[in-house]
């Protein structure tokens, strides 16, 4: 019944926003004055379920664009950054989309989550804008030679993971507790039981939950106590992982958590039982807490920002994204008169010769737009993020 | 030894539906209205508790306490401004106007205590876990779940059988046309149930939130929609049949998530409930007219 009246409501909200974003068209009050500025377009949720990871997102990219600007812009040009939320929502998305073109944009930094970033790459490809995602991960989500990621895609996460295991961890028996209703964590889950049965990798039970029933996880962690496993393998967010871990904790579980980066997170969310993710290991370009100057320097300069919140990976991801944007746009030479599809053909270029040190590692690119760096492999202890050596 | 693991998680996990159906099936059967916001009044309540805990001047009891007076308060307040005005409208009217209420929550939740979502503290460690035999546990919130929503289920029905607002309520419930013509106060009376389920979803959050501890602006709102098909099951309008509605919810949802599938378990929930729906339309326990309130 709620779901049926979402669709009509979102319906109606649809047409209202098109009609007030079609009537942005003819005015172009909002587009300024596009020789003198770059204008990088941002989207992402910041209302709903997800919106943790659209502010993030937005906190990270405002912050290198303010660092930017101080420091003289990109060729010369100052950058404005315009914002806009999509609530998680592919038909929200593409709205915003239609809304920053509206506003002069011409090249988008987002969109933050997978779903919609799959819809608007098309979008993109049709205007030929040049687009770069912080942290859309799913394979869908950088469709075209003109759209990028910084993150690691899902399946590079799941064979990175298996690999680990398989090396780390020869011979002992994985479970694995997945969200088959989100795409991050079954694309994971996926390709990490592939390469495991490739790489001798015993999986000895697969769980899943779905987001409706995710709240109980006694069932799942009791099936994991009877398979006997040594480790488990979590591909999935810090929220749920916290209730797991406190339940395990009810049910004397002892086994090695291992998981990737949508983990991390997972100590604020224990709060008081914070020693519960002792031991706990995750795969993942960032942590706020790791010991590098990088990090520590943009660490402080985000708490400084917001209100002493801690950076996520997603805000690392969009921080680093700016930087990418402007060591490309270094690199191509463009100007902010050139058209947005000439802007994108130079990016497209200097992206695969670029070499980024960001804070979520030393990045170069491939025509396709992944990403190529490191994992680390990190353990929590006394509290921490400690790499594991 | 592994089904009766099972069965127990099934109950703790259903014993929380049950607490937030009892608000569910008061208000459906007295007002006759779904309250699709009594999942977000929960949440509400469960931000209200855990902001007076955190700020470390309560003491979890007045912290509490000041949950069921916020609650109380906004269940009033969402009567008066939201459902009143539409007292003679259609149902369905009334429905839609319900899950207004419900996003405006989320969103004002959103607002004002941010996405992230909180760790809720267990403010009942002191109940012992109650170690039945070698790897069974029954945790102490549980117990305490339990207990509470026997005496909130007891004390609902003794209230309505055998004081005046209660017995008021019968007669709002049975008829409202003529409940009015003999001098029973409908606003009155709804109000009051609005109060009752209210204070009974600030009860209901903080053992949601202390069994799990995620806390965040739609943390109400699975639970609210489960606790609902627990009323639809064990009769809507039946105060038992909300308890063994959400017992019987919890159990089938985690056997189903052991023997059959744990993606699936949704699903088989809602199998259930059709086939019981085809068999007895009103559900389990919404036969007995003398039950409704």
């Amino acid at each position: 019944m709620k779901k049926g009246f979402m669709k009509k409501f979102a319906a109606v909200s649809m047409a209202v926003m098109m009609t007030v974003a079609m009537a942005g068209c003819g005015g172009g009050e909002n587009g300024g004055d596009s020789s003198t500025e770059f204008v990088i377009g941002g989207i992402g949720p910041t209302t709903g379920a997800t919106a943790t990871y659209g502010e993030a997102v937005k906190n990270g990219a405002e912050l290198a664009v303010k660092e930017i600007n101080e420091a003289g812009g990109i060729n010369g040009y100052q950058v404005r950054f315009e914002w806009q939320d999509d609530e998680h929502d592919a038909e929200k998305s593409v709205n915003a989309y239609n809304t920053l073109k509206d506003k002069g944009m011409q090249m988008l930094m987002g969109t933050a989550t997978s779903t919609p970033c799959t819809a608007v790459v098309a979008k993109t490809a049709e205007d030929n804008m040049f687009q770069l995602t912080p942290s859309g991960s799913a394979v869908e989500s950088i469709k075209g030679d003109h759209a990028f990621r910084v993150c690691f895609s899902d399946p590079n996460q799941g064979i990175a993971s298996a690999d680990y295991l398989a090396e780390k961890f020869a011979g002992k028996t994985v479970a694995a507790i997945y969200n088959s209703s989100d795409v991050y964590s079954s694309g994971i889950y996926e390709k990490f039981s592939a390469q495991a049965q490739e790489k001798g990798v015993k999986i000895v039970t697969a769980q899943a939950f779905t987001k409706d029933s995710a709240q109980d996880f006694t069932v799942q962690l009791q099936k994991v106590k009877e398979s006997g496993a040594d480790v488990v393998f979590l591909p999935i967010y810090y929220q749920e992982a916290a209730l797991i871990l406190t339940q395990a904790d009810k049910m004397g579980l002892d086994v090695t958590w291992f998981g990737c980066d949508g983990l991390d997170g997972v100590i604020q969310q224990l709060g008081s039982d914070a020693s519960l993710a002792e031991g706990v290991m995750l795969l993942t370009p960032f942590v706020a807490d790791a010991e590098d100057e990088k990090t520590q320097t943009f660490t402080a300069a985000y708490k400084a920002a917001y209100n002493d919140l801690v950076p996520t990976q997603f805000a690392a991801d969009a921080y680093d994204a700016m930087y990418v944007i402007k060591a490309a746009a270094e690199k191509a030479g463009i100007t902010p008169d050139m058209s947005v599809s000439d802007i994108c053909e130079a990016m497209k270029t200097a992206m695969t010769e670029i070499e980024v040190e960001g804070v979520t590692g030393t990045m170069t690119w491939s025509a396709d737009g992944e990403p190529t760096k490191a994992p680390n492999a990190m353990v929590i202890k006394d509290g921490t993020y400690t790499a594991v050596a | 030894m592994n089904f009766l693991s099972y069965l127990i998680s099934g109950i703790s996990l259903g014993s929380v539906y049950a607490l937030i159906a009892l608000g569910y099936t008061m208000v459906y059967g007295i007002a006759k209205m779904l309250n699709f916001a009594h999942g977000d009044v929960i949440m509400i309540g469960g931000f209200v508790v855990f902001t007076a805990i955190s700020s470390s001047l309560t003491s979890p009891a007045v912290a509490i306490i000041c949950g069921i007076v916020v609650c109380t308060l906004l269940g009033v307040v969402i009567e008066k401004i939201a459902y009143k005005p539409l007292r003679n409208a259609t149902p369905l009217a009334v429905l839609i106007t319900a899950i207004g209420v419900s996003y405006l929550l989320q969103n004002v939740a959103l607002l004002v205590f941010g996405s992230a979502s909180k760790n809720f503290p267990n403010i009942f460690k002191w109940c012992p876990d109650w170690h039945v035999t070698e790897g069974l546990t029954v945790s102490g919130v549980t117990i305490i779940t339990i207990a509470v929503t026997m005496v909130i289920m007891i004390g609902l029905t003794l209230f309505i059988h055998f004081t005046k607002p209660g017995t008021a309520m019968q007669a709002v419930s049975e008829d409202r046309g003529a409940a009015q013509l003999m001098g029973v106060n409908v606003n009155t009376t709804i109000s009051l149930t609005f109060a009752i389920g209210s204070a009974l979803a600030a009860v209901a959050s903080v053992l949601l939130c202390s069994a799990y501890p995620l806390l965040n602006p739609y943390t109400g709102a699975m639970p609210g929609i489960k606790a609902f098909v627990a009323a639809v099951f064990g009769g809507i309008g039946s105060i038992p049949g909300a308890m063994i509605g959400g017992i019987l919810l919890g159990v089938i949802e985690n056997l189903s998530k052991a023997y059959i599938s744990s993606q699936l378990s949704d699903a088989i929930v809602f199998a259930v409930l059709i086939i019981i729906l085809s068999l007895k339309p009103t559900g389990i326990l919404g036969k007995k007219i003398s039950e409704k309130v």
